[in-house]
Formats: C-alpha cells, structure tokens, sequence
C-alpha cells in the first residue's frame, strides 16, 4: 500500500473531472432557472445531462485505467474556499479507483433511472422540477464521491441532503410525504453534526481537512482522537445510510416517487456512509474500536432491517427495509478492515443495480396499479406485466443470494469475511449475517409471491398493464446487471485489483470456516427461507385484510420493532415538551420584553413627535435651548 | 503702512472648486444670453462638466498637503476626499435635478416661484411645460460653497462658504412644483432657522476673534496652546461655532428643521442637501476641531459625545413613528449624523490616529451615495399629485413594481447597516475606530440605536412585500435616463462597498490627512 494521502497532479483528461459535477449542475440550474417554457423539453436535458456525463466518466475511468502505477490517484485544486488564518481549505478533486467505481455507479445508474422517469413521470405537471433536482442530486452525490477533503465532501453531503429533503418532497401537497421529508432532514442533521464536529476536530488536531493531510497525519494523533474521529464520522455514516438508531427515516422516505426510491435510496445516497468510512480507511485502521462499532452498526441494522422487512405489506416500505438491511451488510463489511473494504463496496455495486432494479421494477408495477402499493391488493400480475415480472424475479433472485447471481458473490464474500475476522465475535457476525440471509430470502418470497404469483386481489378499477419500453429498458439493463456483475467483478475484472491503489493488497488470512463450507451453508439457509415463505404465504389464499390476532413477534415487526416508538417516547415527545416550554417562555417573557420595548419606543416616539409642531418659532427655541445646554455644559466642562 | 502683497495662490489645488464656481458663473450668464429651447441641455451640461470636472480636478491634485491662499483653505488629504465626495455626490444630485420622464410637466421645478401659492397663475403653471434653469448655475454655487466650507482653514472663510452654500439651497428649497406651499414653507423654515444658525456661528467666530486675535485655524489652535484655553470668551466662541455646525449637519438637538425641509422641498434638492451638505459640514465639523482646537480636545470631547448619543437615539426613535418616506429619511439622516459622531470621537489618539479619520470619510461616501439612490427611488413612486410619499401608499409596491422594490431595499438595508451593504461596511469601519479609540460605550449605543433604526427601514421593506398593495396606489414611473444613471450608480456603489470595499478603504486610509 502507498502512504496514505499521497495523490499525484492531475493532467489531461484527468484534469476535467470538475465538469462531472459541472455538467449535471448546469443541467440543474438550466431547468430550474428556465421557467416554464422548458416544459416540453426538460426530461431530454435532465436525461441528456447525465447520459453525457456517463460518458465523460467512462472516458475518464479509461485514463484512470491507464495510468502509471503509483499514479493511480489524481487530484487536482480547483480553488481556495476559505483562506482564513489558519484554516485554508480549498475545493478540489480527487480521482482514484474508489471514485471511479462510484463514479460509473452514480452516472450509469444515474442515466438510467432518468431515462426511466421519462415514463414514469410522464404525467407529472410538475416533470421538469423532478428532472431538475434529479440533476442537482446527482452533481450533489458526485461532488461528495469525487472531493479531495472533508470539506469538499461535506459540501456534497449536504447537497445530497437537499436534494433528497426535495425530492421525498416532491408531492409536497401529501401531508405524509411532507412529513417524511421531515423526518429525513432532521435525522440526517443528527448525523451530519457528527460528520463535522469530526471535520473540526480535525482541523483543531491537524490543522487542515484535505485527505492528504488528514490520512498523512493520523497516525500523529493521539489513540483516544482517532476513535473519537472514527465514532463521529460513523454517526455521520449512520444518518446518511439510515443504519440503526437513525435507521427510522429511511422506510418513510419511501413516499416520494419511486424513481427517487431507486436512485436515491437505494442505489446511491444511502451507500454514501459506507464511501465515507471506505474514505477514512487510513483513520478507521488506526482504531480498532472504531471499526468494531462499525461491524456491530451494520450486524444490528441487517438484522433488525431483514426482520422488519418480513411484516410489511407496503411493497416500497419492504424494499425499504433490504436497503437498510443490505446497507447493513456493507457496514459490516466495512468494519473489518482491509480485508472487507473491497467486499464491502462490490456489494454496494451489485447491490446499486439489483436494488435499483426492483425499486424500478416496484416503480412499474405501481404504475400499472394505480400507485397502489398495498402487496395484498396484488396477487397474479406476473401474467399481465412480463417484462416487469421477469426482470423483477432475476433481481429477486440476486438479492437473497441464488447461487452465481450478483448477490451470491457479494453476499457470499462479506458473510465470509465476517467469519474470518476471528474469535467470538466473528462467530456471532458471520452467523448474524447469515441467519440475516434466510430472512432476506423469506420477506423477498413473499414479496415475489404477494406481488405476481397467486390469485388477483386487485381493486375494482385496476387495469394492471405493462410499462412503455421507456422503463421497461433500464429495467432490463439493470437486472442483466442484477445477473452478471457479480461474476465480471469478481473473476473477469477483479474489484480487488482495481481498488488495490486505494486500499492495499488484500491481506491473507486463515479461513476460519472455508469458504466452500460458508457458501453452501449459506445457500441451505437461504433455500431454507424460500421454503419458509413458500410454506407459511403461498400455500393458502392471502388475506385481502392483515390478520389481527397475529403474535406479539409479528406485531412487534409490524411496528419496525418499535423503532419509531422509540424516537417517539424517548425525543419527539420530550422534545415537543421542550419546544412548547420554549415557546411559553418565548411568549411571555422574550416577546414580553420585546414587545414592551418596543411599545416603549414607540410611545417615547409619539411623545418627542409632539415636539416637531412645524412652528419655526418653537425650532428656533429648541435651537436656542440647545445652544445654552451646550455653552453651559462647555463651561461646566471647562471650568466646572 | 501695513503689508498688502497680494498671498500667493495655488491655483491648481483650487481647481475643484474654482472649476464648479466658474461653472456656476457662466450658468449664470447662460441664463441671460442663450435662447431659451436650448437653455435646458445647455445648463445641464454645464453643470455637470462643473461637478464631474471637479471630480476629475481632485484626482488630478491628490496627494498634495499644503494650505494656499494666505493659509485660508487647505488642500490636504482628507479636503479632496470630501471635495471628490461633494462632487460625485452633486453630480448624481444634479442628474436628478435633470429628470425630465418622470413629472408630465418635464420638470419636478416650478417656472416662476414667486407667484402666490393657489393663485390662477400658479395653478396653470404645475401642469405648464415651463421649466425654469437657473436651478442648475444655483445648485453649482451650493456644491461649490460647500467644497470650499470642508476645505476652509479660516473661520472667516468657512462662513462665507457656509453662506455660499446655504443661500442658494433656500432658494431651491421653494422650487417644487408640485405641493408648493409645503416648498415654500420649507424654504422659509430653512431660511429663517439657517440665518438663526449662522448668527451663533458668526458670534462665536467674533468671540474666538476677541480670545485669539485671529481667525486662522492653526493660529488659535497655536494661542489655545500657549494660554492654556482657560479663557471663557474662548469656550462659549467654540460652542457657538459648534452649535452653528451641527445645525447644518442636521444633528439632534439641531435638527428641528431637517425632517419638515427634506419634506417640503423637490426630492431632488433633498437629495442634494442630505448627502451633499452632510459632508461639508462634516468636513467642517472634522477641519474646526481637529485643527482648531486640537489641544482643546478635553473640552469638547464629552459633549461631542454626548451629542453622537442624543442624536443617533433621537433619530432612530422618532424615525419609528414616521408616515412619511421622506420625513423617515430625514430621521435616518439624523441618526446617521449620530454614527459620523461616534467616527468624529475616534480621531483622538496618536495610536489610532487616522483611522477614525479614514473610517468616517468611508461612511461619509457610503452614506452619501446610499442616501441619494433612496431619494431618487422616492422621486419614481407618483401618484396624481406627484411623489406619493405617504407610507401608505407604498404598500404591496412589490407586486407593482419588483424592480423598484428591490433597488429601495437595497438601499433600504444599506441605510440599515446589513452585511454584504456598504452600510455595514460604513459602520464597522466607524465603530471599530471608536472601540480602538476605548469608546465602547459609545458603540454600545449605536448597536442599540442601529437595530431600533432598522425597525422603521425594515419595517418600509415589510410594506413593500407583504402588504395587499393599495386601490388607489401610486403609479410607478419610469424614469428617464438621468435617474436611471443615479439609481444604477448608487445601487452599484451599496453592493460593491459592502462586498469589496478594500480599495476605496485604502483610499479613504490614505487621505486621512488633515494639515493646518
């Protein structure tokens, strides 16, 4: 491995990554600034931004690609943001192989969903301002991905932050859409305080906030600074990833349109976290505690996520809770070091496409359905929508892990490392997760089962019917991702190979449980899970109505295992009880003094006003007073 | 047989004002010799080739530091930064005064002001094509006086000045063509008020006379010195000649007469006399102070002080009950006098020497430019009568007009002292000067009198968007060149001097020289 924080000049082509961000942000402010009579067009720039911009990073990735050894990281400072003093923080960029992979997934993926959202917002008035922040998200992400410091990186968080806050939005006129966004804005604050009290913490260490800097001086820092930095940058990680405790948000962002479901969160943004940690490797190696709290984050939230995920009928809130379950992989894989980064960021790829793909796919079935998204009001639609179906099922396939799909080899790999990371808590790791993989295999039957198998349980006024080719199309490219990236990243074009500048040479380890052992093992529980859901929801009819007496596990699931209770009782309450304090306070003793003030200045105001009566004798008089104040007040001065 | 050779002048260090006083001059004879269709853009040039010549004279001879004419007026640093300021400040005022879109009868100026208010006569003429011209040589005599009041090392020649400049303006003042007796009103009012202001200053100046023997600047500065200033001829002569001061710098308690003359007079010459007789009188306030009674300082200081405090409160809060925009100027114009004191205290340590100096020159340009663009955005919102300056009548103006609204709250904020505005670069400078200087009680109180000031200046703002615009609301007009230059100039210079005012800090920092 290199020393960390040693990146070369960047030149050539190398030298325009900026315009990766440049180009969608255009796009962005083009259709918001255009007005109305961009209507017609705005879809083809919104797509036709982002397609360009794919091209640009694969031409991009190709000079990467053909770099020197040793120069496999370029950077390149575009300006100096705040020249204060001490603190000189510049904005530049950063292009090494871990950009570039989340530079291909943003804009690839990206490209896609937009093309997608042609249709599926075909009908939208509001068209051109979805395409809109749709760009501004994307220029955002890759701002964040593509930084050459922690500044820079904030910058794009936020962005992301904004974008998502807009975009869940979108139907702002829905009380509960509304809400969520809420929801997900101040969660995500929480977070985000954690991500720069870090960023000061290390400009009061280090004295700077670029990568270079920071990664070349940690291991200067004091034992206790580097956990610390490690525990808030996770915070951080937590709230943009929705992992447990700031897991909540993220279900409920599920309201705004499905497209934003797939980009957003679940293809992109929310793997943000998992690129900050992936980031910070230089600071995360320095501290055992850190990473192990990492590993614990991403083993509780895979599970709570893939338990949740098995009560919910709300077709988007299921897919919801794998994201945070799968997210919940990535952490774990993340955690353990040099030996998961890479596992960790192929599971994010293959996950970016199978997960974007049944988002869309969910997306095109909802468009059919009349945006119902209720599963028990599905039942048989495989028959009427093939494409979806199809492309929908190979996605299923690869997310529980069916043997040689993309999931299988991801998947695989991180529950494989968790057991190799040794000792008691490899054991309860690498079991978590794959106990985690029999229950992802269940919710996901289920789902398949509820959505296109079985009897119609359709509304009265449903005409369930496929999608135009406009969405069908990236479904399609999607799951041949869904299918075969798996595959290519592991034997054709090795990710490990390629991610090697970033994160060393994978380290050898002795397998704890062999990996053909882990494998089948694994598999068993998987088919396991299959068969559980096959056994307990396709067996019989499903009821149109939830079940009431069901028992206290599946209420407690239903309830997201009283997740939202929680923040509820333990800060939405107190809070409320707080602001309302606040705002007696405010009321009655703030705004009495305020308002007294100023009733104060206004009647002192009305009183001195008498004294401009427009008579030239009673200024001249005022005159002369004043002249006699001041001489006297001269001579008292002077010889007083 | 006593000496009379005639004292050597420095015609070239003059040049600023000699330029603006021979334009004023030939004006004079344009108004007697030229044909009347092409009087108009005949004086109109003149007058601003006088005012923008001047500008361009100062640039030409700053850098010199000497006094000229028997020692009588001073060509210093900080005398051509108030002059360049007088200038560029007069000629924006002028090109209101050149305004021909905006009132239907071309002119915001009556043709024949002696006519009788409400006769036949007089009623024809509002709406008659007639406009009258000698407005212009008379304003060009006003900048010049004024020019020459900042720079003037003699107590003689400051009042001939401050007569130069004060004459004419009271004739301008009842000019208006539209609400002419509250013109003429206002010109009375300033005329008699002004005249009252000269006499103590006239006395004052006979009773320093008596004290020193002399009216030159430095030589009483000199004899203070040497006595030890303990005479009372001298202390009652310097607060007369204060008192005469701060009545035409219009600052509380002085200021009886400013809100009912910027009401009464044609907004252009409010304009004028709000930023432009604002300055000299600073400028003069600064040269008599510092240079005359420099080593009086402990007498002076407390009251000069107290003053800043009593105007900057009066302003502000009197401001608040204002329901008039022009009359809620003229408030903030005292309250703004109120913050140029706070500059005037800063001035007195050798440590920070300079930069109070510095810093309240800067505030005077900022508040000079800021101030003028707020007036000529009054002179666009009419109604039938002309200007409807009635605070009502501005509701929902934003709906009306956004540009106009926008630009007024622009100026509206600078007045204000908001960041990003050159008001607020204006007033930090200023009162940074005063906490180097140790008067930190002093700026406690004008933080306080700032944020009650910006109730009435957000207050305006407030009206402006989010009020139901009125029924019978006022038109706003679309002005004509000139107008369109002042609003562009003044609204550039707010913008510019709160975002990058380093250069014309440096500047003002440079000119910080007061000789004598």
């Amino acid at each position: 491995m290199e020393i960390p924080g040693t990146y070369a000049e960047a030149s050539g082509l190398l030298a325009s990554a900026w315009l990766l961000v440049g180009i969608p942000l255009i796009g962005a402010a083009v259709l918001l600034l255009g007005g109305r009579r961009l209507d017609k067009a705005g879809h083809l720039i919104g797509c036709a931004t982002i397609v360009l911009d794919f091209v640009l990073a694969v031409a991009l990735v190709a000079a990467l690609a053909g770099q020197d050894e040793g120069e496999k990281a370029v950077t390149d400072t575009l300006f100096s943001f705040i020249p204060v003093g001490e603190l000189q923080v510049d904005i530049g960029m950063l292009f090494d192989p871990l950009s570039a992979v989340f530079v291909l997934l943003i804009t690839g993926v990206g490209a896609l969903i937009h093309i997608y959202s042609i249709g599926y917002m075909a009908h939208d008035r509001a068209r051109r301002r979805f395409f809109a922040y749709m760009n501004l998200f994307v220029a955002a992400m890759l701002l964040l991905v593509l930084g050459n410091g922690y500044v820079t990186l904030y910058i794009g968080w936020e962005g992301v932050g904004l974008a998502s806050y807009l975009l869940i939005a979108f139907w702002y006129r829905r009380p509960a859409a509304a809400t969520a966004a809420k929801k997900a804005f101040i969660m995500n604050r929480v977070g985000d305080v954690g991500l720069i009290i870090a960023i000061f913490v290390m400009f009061a260490t280090l004295g700077s906030t670029s990568f270079a800097d920071v990664f070349a001086g940690a291991s200067g820092l004091a034992a206790g600074t580097v956990t610390a930095l490690g525990l808030l940058l996770l915070l951080g990680a937590c709230g943009k990833s929705g992992q447990v405790p700031l897991q909540a948000w993220l279900p409920d962002a599920m309201e705004g349109p499905t497209p934003v479901s797939a980009l957003i969160h679940a293809a992109t943004m929310v793997t943000a976290g998992v690129y900050l940690i992936a980031r910070s490797a230089p600071l995360f190696d320095l501290s055992e505690t850190a990473r192990t709290a990492v590993t614990v984050v991403g083993l509780v939230t895979l599970l709570y996520g893939a338990i949740v995920g098995c009560a919910y009928d709300d077709i988007k809130k299921v897919l919801a809770y794998s994201t945070v379950s799968q997210i919940g992989y990535m952490f774990l894989a993340v955690g353990l070091g040099p030996a998961g980064y890479a596992v960790a960021i192929l599971h994010l790829l293959t996950h970016g496409f199978f997960k974007a793909g049944l988002f869309l796919g969910a997306g095109s079935v909802m468009h059919g359905m009349n945006d119902e998204v209720d599963m028990r009001k599905f039942g048989g639609l495989g028959s009427k929508m093939r494409i979806t179906y199809i492309t929908f099922a190979l996605g299923y396939l690869s997310l529980i892990g069916f043997p040689f799909f993309s999931g299988y080899f991801s998947k695989d790999l991180v529950i494989e490392v968790a057991f190799d990371s040794g000792g008691t808590l490899g054991w309860i790791l690498g079991g978590g997760a794959m106990l985690a993989a029999g229950l992802t295999a269940f919710y996901m039957t289920r789902l398949m089962v509820m959505t296109f198998l079985g009897r119609p349980r359709w509304d009265s006024d449903a005409h369930p019917h496929e999608s135009p080719a406009v969405m069908t199309v990236p479904m399609v490219v999607l799951s041949l991702g869904s299918v075969f990236a798996g595959f290519i990243l592991v034997n054709v074009l090795p990710l490990s190979d390629w991610l090697e500048p970033v994160f060393g040479p994978e380290p050898e380890v002795d397998h704890v449980v062999a990996p053909i052992v882990v494998s089948i093992l694994t598999t068993i529980v998987v088919a396991l899970g299959v068969g559980a859901a096959w056994f307990f929801v396709a067996r019989r009819e499903v009821p149109v109505r939830p079940p009431v007496n069901v028992s206290p596990v599946i209420k407690a699931a239903r309830a997201n295992l009283y997740g939202d209770a929680f923040n509820e009782s333990v800060f939405m309450r107190p809070g409320q009880w707080l602001t309302r304090a606040m705002v007696y306070v405010d009321n009655r003793g703030i705004d009495g003094a305020v308002n007294g003030l100023a009733a104060g200045l206004g009647g002192t105001s009305g009183r001195l006003r008498r004294t401009q009566t427009g008579f030239v004798r009673s200024y001249a008089l005022s005159i002369l007073g004043g002249a006699l104040v001041v001489t006297v007040a001269f001579l008292a001065v002077r010889f007083g | 047989m006593p000496d009379l050779s005639a004292p050597s002048i420095s015609y070239l260090g003059l040049a600023p004002v000699l330029i603006v006083l021979g334009a004023a001059c030939i004006g004079v004879l344009v108004e007697a010799f030229v044909p009347r269709h092409l009087r108009w853009n005949a004086q109109v040039s003149l007058a601003l080739l006088g005012t923008v010549g001047a500008l361009a004279a100062v640039i030409l001879v700053a850098g010199r530091n000497e006094l000229t004419a028997a020692r009588a007026v001073a060509v210093d640093g900080a005398a051509l930064f108030i002059e360049g300021t007088i200038a560029a400040l007069g000629a924006l005022s002028i090109l209101m005064f050149a305004e021909r879109a905006l009132d239907p009868a071309k002119s915001a100026f009556v043709a024949s002001a002696a006519l009788p208010v409400g006769s036949s006569a007089d009623r024809k003429l509002a709406t008659a094509p007639y406009s009258q011209t000698e407005v212009f040589p008379l304003a060009s005599f006003a900048i010049g006086g004024m020019m020459l009041f900042a720079a003037s090392n003699n107590l003689l020649v400051m009042f001939v000045a401050l007569e130069v400049l004060s004459l004419p303006l009271y004739l301008i003042c009842g000019m208006a063509r539209r609400r002419r007796l509250l013109s003429q009103e206002s010109a009375v009012k300033y005329f008699l008020l002004g005249s009252f202001a000269s006499a103590f200053f006239l006395y004052g100046l006979a009773l320093i006379y008596g004290y020193s023997g002399t009216v030159d600047l430095g030589e009483i500065r000199e004899v203070a010195a040497r006595s030890g200033a303990s005479d009372a001829l001298f202390v009652t002569g310097l607060a007369l000649l204060i008192v005469g001061l701060l009545f035409k710098a219009g600052i509380a308690p002085f200021h009886a007469w400013t809100p009912d003359v910027y009401q009464g007079a044609p907004t252009a010459v409010t304009a004028l006399m709000a930023s432009c007789t604002k300055v000299a009188a600073f400028g003069a306030i600064l040269r008599l102070l510092y240079v005359g009674f420099g080593t009086s300082e402990w007498t002076w200081r407390p009251l000069i002080y107290t003053i800043a405090i009593v105007s900057m409160v009066v302003g502000a809060i009197l401001g608040i009950t204002q329901t008039d925009v022009k009359r809620m100027l003229a408030y903030s114009s005292i309250a703004h006098a109120g913050f140029l004191l706070v500059g005037v205290i800063a001035l007195g340590d050798a440590a920070t020497a300079g930069r109070g100096l510095s810093s309240t020159l800067f505030y005077l340009l900022t508040y000079g430019l800021t101030t003028v663009g707020g007036f000529a955005v009054v002179t666009l919102v009419r109604d039938g009568d002309g200007e409807a300056t009635h605070l009502s009548k501005w509701a929902g103006l934003a709906s009306r007009s956004p540009l106009t609204a926008a630009v007024m709250t622009l100026f509206l904020l600078g007045l204000a002292g908001l960041p990003l505005t050159s008001g607020f670069t204006g007033k930090f400078a200023v009162f940074r000067a005063a906490i180097d200087d140790g008067a930190w009680p002093l700026v406690v109180v004008a933080l306080l009198a700032s944020a009650i000031a910006a109730f009435f200046y957000l207050r305006l703002v407030v009206l402006m968007y989010f009020s139901a615009p009125a029924e019978d609301g006022p038109t706003v007009g679309v002005p004509g060149l000139p107008t369109t230059i002042v609003l562009a100039v003044t609204a550039a210079a707010t913008v510019i001097l709160g975002l990058a005012p380093g250069a014309v800090l440096d500047l003002a920092e440079q000119a910080a020289v007061l000789v004598g």
